[in-house]
């Protein structure tokens, strides 16, 4: 059934695609959507700076930048960053642990469909009446007060992603600790691979926190609760606790993973074992471990009195070391190495010095005092960009390169790929850099416009100029996706030809069963142990060829994530009171929802096997692209 | 992974080691079955005693956090071979909740 390689319909593929639990068609659906949302926080982007490229502008008007800034957040961390991330995860992650797929395939589809579901419920705001307009932190004080849905539909849907998100880590985790290949020991691990089981930790940590915010914010706005209303006996400063408690790791969660991208194309484009490998293991570890004892350095002008104030001061200086310590390593990987400036490298080189200068700034905000005069001003829109986009989308720029080939089967143009990079390395530091001079001269953050006599007219106007180098940074980048696509121009299994690790030792893309035998692993670097020993196989196998298991594809993830999305509108509704359908659509939505569930429970589903002499015929016929 | 399952045989010391392994497991059950209740004692005893709250309240927690302990190691077998990951995971997460909570009480509240 799986070696007749035959032309699909779109119909068929779009089933296909629907249906699917394999981790490597789940990645190209995380990385499909994650662009999608990555255009649309892109173009909210623009029009913030639009807006602010000269005073007294009148392009938005100040309701509307209210629900543009927060769903430029919102949309940039919770639809774009981590999905993106979550891609390659998927894509890679399993190839390098030299695992058939992760521990729950099922799992891993309902994962992407809740996230799916949920970024489509969040973006449907737009059109039922306006979209959240708290800010992407969305302090209750402000929350409780807004008028219309937006806010619902940022509690709900946010809490349905979130649900996607903690599945995918669970999942995760589970993969790292269960299913490795023999030999793969935890200190013989890709660091992509240890930086995914760090960022997923994190998540099982630190999500339901932000669950338990979102819970209580939908109950005290839609079901009359009062955990948020001072007049009744309740806090308003705890959604700033629970939301921080969450949302210091989750930027950890998003800036572990970039890490990763980065300690593999360093050692890739220096063809050297990283330096320090066990102190870059430990750095990210402790990181994880800090990334939940600083989150009050968030509110040190909410007042919480001197000693707090210090203690997480003193805390979040002392994170700045293991991240040091990483830089260093990287630094010492790339000296004395035999460096080849493809597109990602040129990428991973640009991330030192900019990660570097958003540290320094979150250090100058980590000391309380001084953070009372940068606080909600513009320099920390400075400090946050630097660090997100000079380190997270500078790693997933770098990583769609990287991992193209892996995920597609073809390569980017590396021509266009350097054209986007110095469009979009340039753009960024032109808007963000001038920033923090917008701050420090007073302009606060998440203000819709200026006048002409606060002298800020020049800094802004470049500003914005440097926003529309970034989006032709991105354009170009879109073009050479369609070009490559349609040349379509195979490649082998190493495409740059100094890969290390795993995944560069089977086809481009990897049959979707990944290894035909289990390999086993003589070390860190296994493939490029293999290669040095002169292994044209790549591997060594650690079990003779055979049957192999496999999950049956499924529908079901689907129809629970639909069932979510629909019962949400009836619990959105339900708050007006005057409509009589809200509660029957919420009924209806759970009843899909829990109905799809006990199907799934009850109904056995056996896989199936793949027999030695398909396998056989694959290697014979080459069959080396992913589809079945 | 070829799907040739293959019942498992025993041979007569495997079979034996496997019940000293058995009656010693059951024995640490029956002590540590024997220390909580122990346990459960003392902490009714210093209530009905009528001690200050300010010692009954951290004995208790105490109390409770050794029960906790030997429930985990010896009813939910986490001193077994391969739990290795699992208890690091469990501390991780409660070190992190009780740092959390700690700082709350501490230094955010009072
Ligand atoms: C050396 C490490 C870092 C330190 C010491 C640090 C410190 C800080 C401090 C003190 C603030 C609060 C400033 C204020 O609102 O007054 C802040 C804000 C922020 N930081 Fe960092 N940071 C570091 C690294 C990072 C990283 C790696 C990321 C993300 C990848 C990040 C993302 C953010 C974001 C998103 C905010 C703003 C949140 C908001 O108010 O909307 N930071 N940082
Ligand atoms: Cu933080």
């Amino acid at each position: 059934m799986s070696s007749i390689a035959q032309k699909k319909g779109f119909g068929a593929t779009v089933w296909d695609y629907m249906t699917t639990v394999d981790h490597k068609k789940i990645a190209i659906l995380y990385f499909i959507s994650g662009g999608l949302f990555f255009v649309i926080g892109g173009i909210e982007a623009m029009m913030i700076r639009i807006q602010l490229m000269k005073a007294g502008n009148d392009f938005l008007s100040a309701g509307l930048y209210n629900e543009i800034i927060t769903m430029h957040g919102t949309t940039m961390i919770f639809l774009a960053s981590m999905p993106l991330l979550l891609a390659f995860m998927n894509a890679v992650m399993p190839l390098q642990i030299g695992a058939r797929d992760v521990a729950f395939p099922f799992l891993n589809s309902l994962g992407f469909w809740l996230f799916f579901f949920g970024g489509i419920f969040l973006n449907l705001s737009w059109f039922l009446g306006g979209a959240p307009d708290a800010g992407w932190t969305n302090y209750a004080s402000l929350a409780m007060a807004s008028e219309g849905h937006g806010i619902d539909f940022y509690t709900l849907g946010l809490t349905i992603s979130g649900f996607g998100t903690l599945i995918a880590g669970i999942n995760f985790l589970v993969t790292i600790i269960n299913m490795r290949a023999p030999g793969m020991t935890y200190m013989r691990m890709p660091l992509f691979t240890w930086t995914t089981f760090v960022a997923s930790a994190l998540i099982l940590l630190a999500f339901p926190p932000l669950t338990i915010g979102l819970f209580f914010m939908v109950f005290d706005r839609l079901f009359g609760a009062n955990f948020f209303d001072v007049a009744m006996g309740g806090n308003t400063i705890i959604w700033e606790h629970l939301f921080w408690i969450f949302g210091h790791p989750e930027v950890y969660i998003l800036i572990l993973p970039a890490f990763g991208i980065f300690s593999e194309i360093f050692a890739i484009f220096s063809r050297k074992r990283l330096f320090g490998y066990t102190a870059l293991v430990f750095a990210t570890i402790l990181i994880g471990f800090y990334g939940f004892m600083v989150w009050a350095h968030h509110m040190f002008t909410v007042g919480l009195g001197p000693t707090a104030n210090a203690v997480f001061a003193l805390a979040t200086m002392i994170i700045a070391v293991p991240t040091g310590v990483k830089i260093f390593n990287w630094l010492l990987t790339i000296w004395g190495g035999s460096i080849s400036f493809t597109t990602p490298m040129l990428y991973a080189i640009a991330f030192i010095p900019s990660f570097v200068a958003g540290g320094v700034t979150g250090v100058m905000q980590a000391m309380a005092p001084l953070d009372y005069q940068l606080h909600d001003s513009y320099f920390i829109v400075a400090h946050f960009h630097y660090v997100i986009v000079g380190g997270v989308v500078l790693a997933i720029l770098a990583g769609t390169h990287l991992y193209w080939p892996k995920m597609f089967g073809t390569m980017l143009n590396e021509k266009l790929g350097k054209v986007t990079f110095w469009f979009f390395l340039i753009g960024f530091h032109l808007t963000f850099f001038i920033q923090h001079f917008l701050g420090l001269m007073g302009m606060p953050r998440r203000v819709y416009t200026f006048g002409t006599d606060q002298g800020w007219d020049a800094y802004n106007l470049i500003s914005s100029v440097g926003a529309l180098f970034m989006a032709i940074g991105v354009i170009v980048l879109v073009i050479n996706v369609i070009l490559t696509t349609i040349k379509n121009e195979r490649v082998g299994n190493d495409p740059w030809g100094d890969g290390r690790t795993l995944e560069w030792a089977i086809p481009s893309p990897p049959p979707f069963y990944n290894f035909a035998q289990t390999p086993l692993v003589r070390g860190l670097d296994s493939y490029w142990i293999e290669k040095m020993e002169g292994n044209k196989e790549g591997m060594v196998y650690a079990e003779p060829l055979g049957d192999i298991h496999m999950p049956n594809g499924s529908f079901i993830p689907v129809v629970i994530s639909f069932g979510m999305f629909v019962a949400s509108f009836g619990a959105l509704y339900h708050m007006d009171g005057d409509k009589a359908w809200a509660l029957p659509v919420l009924i209806i939505g759970l009843a899909i929802t829990f109905g799809s569930m006990l199907v799934r429970s009850l109904k056995d589903d056996l896989g199936f096997h793949i027999t030695k002499e398909e396998l056989l015929r694959d290697a014979k016929g080459g069959n080396k692209d992913g589809s079945k | 992974m070829a799907h040739d399952v293959h019942t498992p045989t025993r041979s007569h010391t495997e079979y034996e080691y496997l019940r000293r392994q058995r009656s010693k497991e059951m024995r640490s059950q029956l002590t540590s079955f024997a220390i909580m209740i122990f346990l459960t004692l003392i902490a009714f005893t210093t209530v009905s005693a009528g001690f200050s709250p300010y010692l009954i309240v951290p004995i208790i927690l105490l109390l409770a956090a050794i029960q906790v302990v030997l429930q985990l190691y010896h009813f939910m077998h986490l001193s077994n071979k391969g739990h290795g990951t699992v208890a690091f995971f469990m501390f991780s997460g409660m070190f992190v909740a009780f740092i959390t909570v700690l700082t709350f009480v501490t230094i955010v509240w009072w």
